[in-house]
């Protein structure tokens, strides 16, 4: 492993075709990071994890494509694992809308949460496209994968990376990763395995991932939004204001129409009707000389 | 149709009450510098309970948000970034959450102001200082402060939806139309709030026949964003998460927070006379659960 050095932007190439669903990543980021985790439950596949969240910041997927008849060899898409983790992406959802400043871009490239300065407001978790996000009900602050961050700072690449026992999870500079990535999927095809893609190598995906994947099935059999989904929260600030504006406009001009066709008062029957808890009469018998003559400022 | 494979943040209970508080205040501060500004003189009773009524609101609203928090103690985290080497004032214009923040701190300042006055104008506070105020108010300085006032108003009563849209949330994000809608839905429930509030302010009945009308257009105008909201749905495809049950029970407390306003609006078009006068508190209370219901179906039908 070269040195790490800080300005390069680091990241991971996760290749889901040789994911053997071993969990050691799993284990790793728990171990390194001190996470407790949660109480294991048997989900569907050998999933016990659920998702990532606060205290899991590997999750591996287990998504169960087997036919009931054997058709063929699967080419590696029918029983699909990813080991799933925060995609660091250029354009950070998160960071986005994060009102603290708690959520960095660090000198690695990578998206670090703060847990010094975060406050526990939980906008990023709404707007984070991957459900990498959770909070942490002990600290009350929201946690997600660091890239290892203490470790890239003593030149030793991240837990997960390290334990990983097939390569599926490499670590290095972005750009040797896109590289290598392109190899393999190039290899892949080559070996007639057509729905091998990545996601996230190029910049279709916010602006590009620093954690990107080789896919073997469509982004959304792995719970990734595609291209056409993968959307920055901000898209929605000016016809959202425009909107209220309008609205603003209008309500506005209907206060202003309900004052000028206010013209008479209620009659004192209907007016008092239902009854004023302290049984005095209404405004037409008892005007407020003072507040007419200062009504108008 | 859009995909969402995003995890629900948790804004329940506090930021529901927060939200519906918040439109009412920032209704209620509207109403009453419309009246204000353009009144007769008769209304202007109905003006100083809208300033009173936006006010309360204001010291519960900061609470909640604050207990809303992970860490309450950090709530000042939203003013001062932290950051080594970035330290400094948190203004982030894109970021709702941020621009509210400091909205909201700008319009309770306001409407403390507002408030003060209009207890120095009913006499119930005699300070030196408070005469001093009423003066400056009586002059241009006061209608453009009340300007700015309502500004800020519509704003604390919109943002809110406009917070839900940036985000990447389903339903939320999926349309453009919630701070419109929570922005009518306010003043609609200030019309309503201020018509229940003038049973213990009999002066303010004079302007009853306003509250009455401006109810009925608020709620066409709620109505009308409704429609939007279901067809920007429809558009993402996401409007079975939010119209399904149990959600579509809050959703009939919504229509029928709608129905006085436009069952008057056909009946009495815009006259200023009306049943809402004959029944003062059933009505507003009906409008005021819709405007509750309203959010709560928006808020929890997908955090749930």
């Amino acid at each position: 492993m070269p040195e790490i050095t800080p300005g390069k932007a680091y990241g991971f190439f996760t290749d889901t075709s040789v994911c053997i669903g071993c969990k050691a990543c799993e284990v790793a980021c728990k171990t390194w990071n001190l996470l407790e985790g949660h109480e294991p439950s048997f989900l569907d596949g050998f999933d016990n994890t659920g998702g990532l969240d606060a205290e899991n910041w590997r999750h591996v997927q287990f998504h169960d494509n087997v036919p009931d008849q054997t058709l063929g060899s699967g080419q590696g898409s029918v029983w699909l694992m990813m080991s799933d983790v925060c995609k660091h992406c250029q354009q950070a959802s998160c960071m986005e809308v994060c009102p603290t400043g708690a959520i960095i871009r660090t000198e690695f490239d990578s998206v670090f949460i703060q847990p010094d300065v975060c406050n526990g407001c939980r906008d990023c978790i709404a707007a984070c496209p991957y459900d990498v996000i959770g909070a942490n009900e002990t600290t009350g602050v929201v946690q997600k994968c660091t890239l290892c961050y203490d470790r890239l700072q003593g030149d030793m690449m991240p837990a997960c990376a390290q334990a990983c026992p097939t390569e599926s999870i490499q670590f290095g500079e972005v750009d040797v990763l896109r590289e290598s990535a392109q190899k393999r999927v190039d290899a892949l095809h080559a070996a007639g395995v057509s729905k091998a893609r990545l996601y996230g190598a190029d910049d279709s995906i916010y602006g590009g991932l620093n954690a990107f994947f080789l896919l073997m099935d469509e982004p959304s059999a792995y719970r990734l939004p595609n291209e056409r989904n993968a959307v920055l929260p901000s898209r929605n600030n000016i016809p959202g204001y425009l909107g209220a504006l309008v609205t603003g406009v209008l309500g506005v001009l209907g206060g202003l129409i309900a004052i000028r066709r206010r013209g008479q008062s209620p009659e004192p029957a209907e007016a008092t009707a239902g009854g004023a808890p302290d049984g005095t009469a209404g405004a037409a018998d008892t005007p407020d000389a003072e507040a007419r003559e200062k009504a108008d400022g | 149709m859009a995909e969402h494979f995003v995890a629900p943040p948790d804004w329940l209970w506090y930021i529901l009450f927060y939200f519906f508080l918040a439109g009412l205040s920032g209704g209620s501060y509207t109403i009453a510098t419309l009246l204000r500004l353009r009144g007769a003189p008769e209304d202007a009773p109905l003006s100083r309970l809208g300033y009173y009524a936006a006010w309360p609101p204001l010291l519960i609203c900061p609470i909640l948000l604050i207990l809303d928090l992970g860490t309450p103690l950090r709530f000042w985290h939203m003013i001062w970034n932290l950051t080594p080497g970035d330290a400094g004032l948190n203004f982030k214009y894109w970021s709702p959450m941020s621009l509210g923040v400091w909205a909201l701190i700008v319009y309770s300042g306001i409407a403390t102001v507002s408030f003060a006055e209009t207890l120095a104008r009913d006499g119930k506070l005699r300070m030196g200082l408070t005469d001093w105020l009423v003066r400056v108010m009586d002059g241009l300085l006061g209608k453009v402060f009340a300007v700015v006032g309502m500004v800020f108003a519509l704003f604390i009563a919109g943002y809110t939806g406009v917070l839900l849209a940036v985000s990447n949330q389903p339903v939320w994000s999926d349309t453009w139309a919630l701070g419109g809608l929570f922005l009518a839905s306010g003043l609609s429930g200030s019309a309503a709030l201020l018509m229940f509030l003038t049973r213990y302010r009999p002066e303010a009945r004079a302007s009853f026949g306003m509250l009455a009308v401006s109810e009925r257009l608020y709620a066409l105008l709620e109505g009308a964003l409704i429609v939007v909201f279901v067809l920007t749905l429809l558009w993402a495809g996401t409007q079975g998460l939010v119209f399904g049950f149990p959600w579509l029970l809050l959703w009939i407390v919504v229509l029928a927070g709608l129905l006085p306003g436009l069952r008057g609006l056909v009946v009495h078009r815009l006259s200023p006379t009306g049943e809402a006068v004959v029944a003062p508190v059933a009505v507003p209370l009906l409008v005021l659960a819709g405007v509750l219901a309203l959010r709560g179906a928006i808020i929890f039908s997908i955090q749930v």
